[in-house]
């Protein structure tokens, strides 16, 4: 055991013993201190960062909820200077851009991730994972401008396929890596399992592996969706928003986030009230998304780890 | 127990291998996906800006003139928009993030860890729309009574803090992408935190340091590259931030020295503007924007995506056999 | 019913380090075979090459022949998946299929190869259930429960009845027990017993008693090379090679 006269701190400030008491007690009331300060620093950042949560949330829910009534969900919107109304159409228009959304997004997305788990070798796969990356970062307007190149000129009109395409894009280098990781939790017993009774690959790889890590492609997939359903800016210019019903998909379609969008920056009150009821809508929409996946994540269904 | 005799038909040679090899050619088309699509992020961008490109060329970038009337542009104020209220970004959100993140990996009782870790990722899920409802009213009126006036009277001798209190302004854009931001380079710090080894938080405690010491000897500085790497990260998402910034910025295209006046992105002015330019001139400037704000976020993001892989390693868990 | 496997100069190699050197075993048909040896030696890579499997690891490669019958495992026209289909494999850490009932691990060899007929396979089930002396544990929750809820033994013997469900003429076991309780482990060498009457099992082993109790012949495998072959009795009594009776009698392994 140490002696006495050697203090404790002696080893991380480098004084050497020969201080006397005083001066040591001085030094240690300086460290304790800017302990202090960082935890107390550290705490406030924490409380400063879930105060405008809890904020955004509360304004939403008290702005938002009085508007919330049957006809918010089943009327159309009406024009400037009449109450009411609603955003069904933007509801329905949403469902079927984000419909198209995952048709091309998801098989796209879950391919690349299968072949990044199951066929990736060196350097090439180390290439598109980093590509899949970079690419999460890319603006969603930059995206949009792509997408109004591929199909509004080429179609010579806003439609919600080409909102759709411009979404799906988005989807697929996150649910790429989402699903690689997954595949990759499952362990390789299970495919030799597979490979050992004379499957063969493409089938093993399908319903096995990939049924085996199904829980978890889920995940992702919803996830991604989540994502995608709040974004605002790719469907300026190709969806374009629409005031009336649209089921067909080269049409200009409205949308939840841009009905929003619209309302927001408006000058009339009442599509104010609009605006807040469909953050509300939109909010409650991907809250739950998320907090379902971490349910499905807790409860460990995914059956892939041993 | 009696066998029933029949003999499950055996895979003939040939057929079995076919599908294998469909299916693996399949599977690297979608993976090829991944590069086709960026390739053609900048054909489009490119055949779509080139010409605005032969109008102008790089004057472009350096021209303060926007002027759809007569059909000149320039985008120095919308480059000038972007870099500022990003910079303003940063500024508010590094401190807020590295403190978070410390917080939650270093010094948070567990019970606390999974509730803070939840909300945080909640910060990540509000879209961008979503933000700038509540920054138009919530955000831009607080900013106008109480904080604009408070930083005139007490800062407005740097000159940042100068002209009328509108609220919407850079200011206002800054404090929205700052909060937008800080989910992302948290998260990614947090990760960067929990990647370094026990052995050297333990190092350091057994030379007598207190915790903050331990955290910041043996945690953050084996962690400095990847928490470059966040904040880069956290930087690429705010210079392409759109919605939000562009429901409080004022949209107007100058370039003003304090933070009160009104301003403009890159992002925000393609959002404003796309659908109502008129001629193939205006649309094909505003692309030359979204091809000039492609190339900034890729590079940047190639430049993050190097630093945190350096550390996190990159690659998810392999198989595990 | 089980048919007798040749070996011919069998080399194999993990990338440039090589792991097998010319490996000639003649395995006869309806016994049991015991391959033992230190750990390391290249017990494992061996059976791996019966079936197959060791070129599904990266950068594996092989010289050699083998044949299985009349089937030539690493001829011209011959596809792994149709010798997988005639070789059944047993692994050393029980792996049923996490995500499936108990009937569908056992159906699963028949129905990932597009065979439906449910009254067949049920038949097949419960036959391949017998004869991994599962199915009377198991019978009624045949579809309620999934394999991985079994306990570890039991799951070992899913993965028997999963293999015999294919009706393959080998059985190659690796270390089948050693993740097993003693009596998980009695009751798979009673298995072994039983089975050896329609199949040829070739069962790698850590457990010089186990090899002694199950098989009828032996090879002794060291550092790659196979050292001694011959009937377990003369292995275990009276070996030809001083290296065998080193190791059987514990002075290394």
């Amino acid at each position: 055991m140490p002696s006495d006269s050697i203090t404790p701190e002696a080893g991380a400030t480098g004084s050497a013993p020969e201080h006397g008491p005083s001066r040591q007690r001085f030094l240690n009331w300086k460290r304790v201190l800017a302990d202090r300060f960082a935890t107390g620093f550290a705490v406030l950042m924490a409380v400063l960062v879930v105060v405008p949560l809890l904020a955004i949330f509360g304004y939403l829910v008290v702005r938002g909820v009085g508007s919330l009534n049957l006809a918010f969900f089943t009327h159309l919107p009406v024009p400037v200077g009449e109450k009411g109304g609603g955003v069904a159409n933007a509801i329905v228009g949403s469902g079927m851009i984000l419909a198209i959304a995952s048709v091309i997004g998801v098989p796209w997305g879950i391919g690349a991730g299968i072949y990044l788990a199951e066929y990736g070798r060196g350097s090439f796969a180390t290439l598109l994972r980093f590509t899949a990356d970079v690419l999460n970062g890319v603006p969603s307007i930059v995206i949009g401008i792509v997408a109004y190149a591929l199909v509004v000129l080429t179609q010579k009109h806003f439609s919600a396929l080409s909102g759709g395409v411009a979404l799906g894009i988005m989807m697929i280098p996150t649910i790429t890596r989402a699903t690689e990781e997954v595949l990759l939790l499952v362990p390789l017993s299970v495919r030799e399992a597979a490979w050992g009774i004379g499957v063969s690959r493409w089938r093993a790889t399908l319903s096995v592996t990939l049924r085996t890590a199904s829980a978890g492609v889920i995940t992702a997939v919803m996830l991604a969706f989540a994502r995608i359903a709040g974004e605002t800016a790719p469907l300026l210019f190709t969806a374009f928003g629409n005031q009336f019903w649209n089921l067909n998909p080269n049409q200009p379609t409205a949308a939840l986030p841009l009905q929003l969008f619209v309302y927001a920056i408006s000058p009339f009150d009442e599509w104010h009230r609009l605006a807040w009821a469909c953050a509300l809508v939109l909010i409650a929409l991907i809250v739950g998304a998320v907090a379902a996946v971490r349910l499905v994540a807790r409860r460990g269904m995914f059956q892939g780890a041993s | 127990m009696a066998t029933t005799g029949v003999t499950i038909p055996l895979i003939p040679a040939k057929a079995s291998k076919v599908p294998d090899h469909i299916f693996g050619a399949a599977m690297l088309a979608c993976g090829l996906s991944l590069l086709a699509i960026v390739v053609l992020i900048v054909i489009e961008l490119v055949m779509q800006s080139k010409l605005s490109i032969h109008a102008f060329g790089w004057r472009f970038f350096t021209g303060s003139n926007w002027d759809p009337v007569s059909g000149d542009f320039g985008a120095l104020p919308f480059i000038y928009g972007t870099i500022v209220s990003s910079l303003v970004a940063l500024i508010i959100a590094i401190p807020l993030s590295i403190g978070v993140a410390v917080f939650i990996t270093e010094m948070c009782p567990k019970p606390l860890r999974g509730t803070i870790s939840f909300l945080t990722e909640l910060l990540a899920a509000i879209p961008s729309v979503v933000y700038g409802l509540w920054a138009i009213f919530v955000l831009a009126p607080l900013l106008r009574e109480h904080v604009q006036p408070w930083l005139a009277k007490y800062f407005g001798w740097t000159g940042l803090f100068t002209g009328p209190p509108f609220g919407i302004g850079m200011l206002a854009a800054g404090i929205i992408l700052a909060i937008m931001i800080v989910p992302i380079i948290a998260s990614i710090t947090r990760e960067v935190l929990t990647a370094v080894p026990q052995q050297q938080r333990e190092a350091v405690l057994a030379l007598g340091a207190t915790r903050w010491e331990m955290i910041r000897m043996g945690v953050l500085r084996n962690a400095r590259t990847g928490i470059v790497g966040a904040i880069i990260l956290g930087l690429g998402r705010a210079l392409g931030e759109t919605m939000a910034v562009t429901m409080v910025i004022g949209n107007t295209p100058q370039i003003a020295k304090s933070l009160f006046a009104p301003g403009y992105t890159m992002a925000s002015v393609i959002a404003n503007e796309f659908t109502e330019a008129t001629g193939d001139l205006y649309l094909s400037a505003l692309i030359e924007i979204g091809l000039g704000l492609f190339l900034v976020t890729i590079v940047i993001n190639i430049l993050a995506g190097l630093l945190v892989w350096s550390v996190t390693r990159g690659m998810p868990a392999r198989v595990r056999a | 019913m089980g048919v007798g496997v040749q070996v011919e100069k069998l080399n194999a190699w993990f990338g440039a380090t090589q792991a097998l050197y010319d490996i000639a075993m003649q395995v006869p048909a309806n016994h049991a075979t015991a391959i033992i040896g230190p750990s390391g030696c290249g017990k494992s890579t061996f059976i791996r090459c019966l079936n197959r499997m060791h070129e599904t690891v990266r950068d594996a490669r092989l010289q050699g022949r083998v044949r299985i019958g009349s089937l030539e495992v690493y001829g011209d026209g011959t596809s792994a998946v149709e010798v997988r289909r005639r070789v059944g494999m047993v692994f050393q850490k029980p792996n049923p299929f996490p995500t499936m009932s108990i009937y569908d691990n056992v159906a699963a060899g028949l129905k990932l190869n597009g065979f439906h007929n449910r009254r067949v396979l049920d038949e097949v089930v419960e036959r391949s259930l017998h004869m991994a002396a599962l199915w009377d544990e198991v019978k009624d929750v045949l579809k309620k429960q999934s394999g991985a809820s079994l306990s570890g033994g039991q799951q070992q013997r899913l993965c028997i009845a999963r293999a015999l469900a294919v009706q393959p003429e080998v059985m190659l076991m690796d270390e089948p027990a050693s993740a097993l309780d003693p009596i998980s482990t009695s009751k798979i060498e009673e298995l072994i017993f039983q089975l050896k009457e329609q199949y040829t099992i070739v069962i790698v082993t850590h457990n010089m008693q186990q090899a002694a109790r199950v098989a009828e012949y032996t090879g002794f495998f060291l550092m790659g090379k196979l050292i001694e072959f011959d009937k377990t009795e003369k292995i275990f009594t009276n070996p030809s090679d001083k290296r065998t009776e080193d190791y059987i009698t514990g002075r290394f392994g």
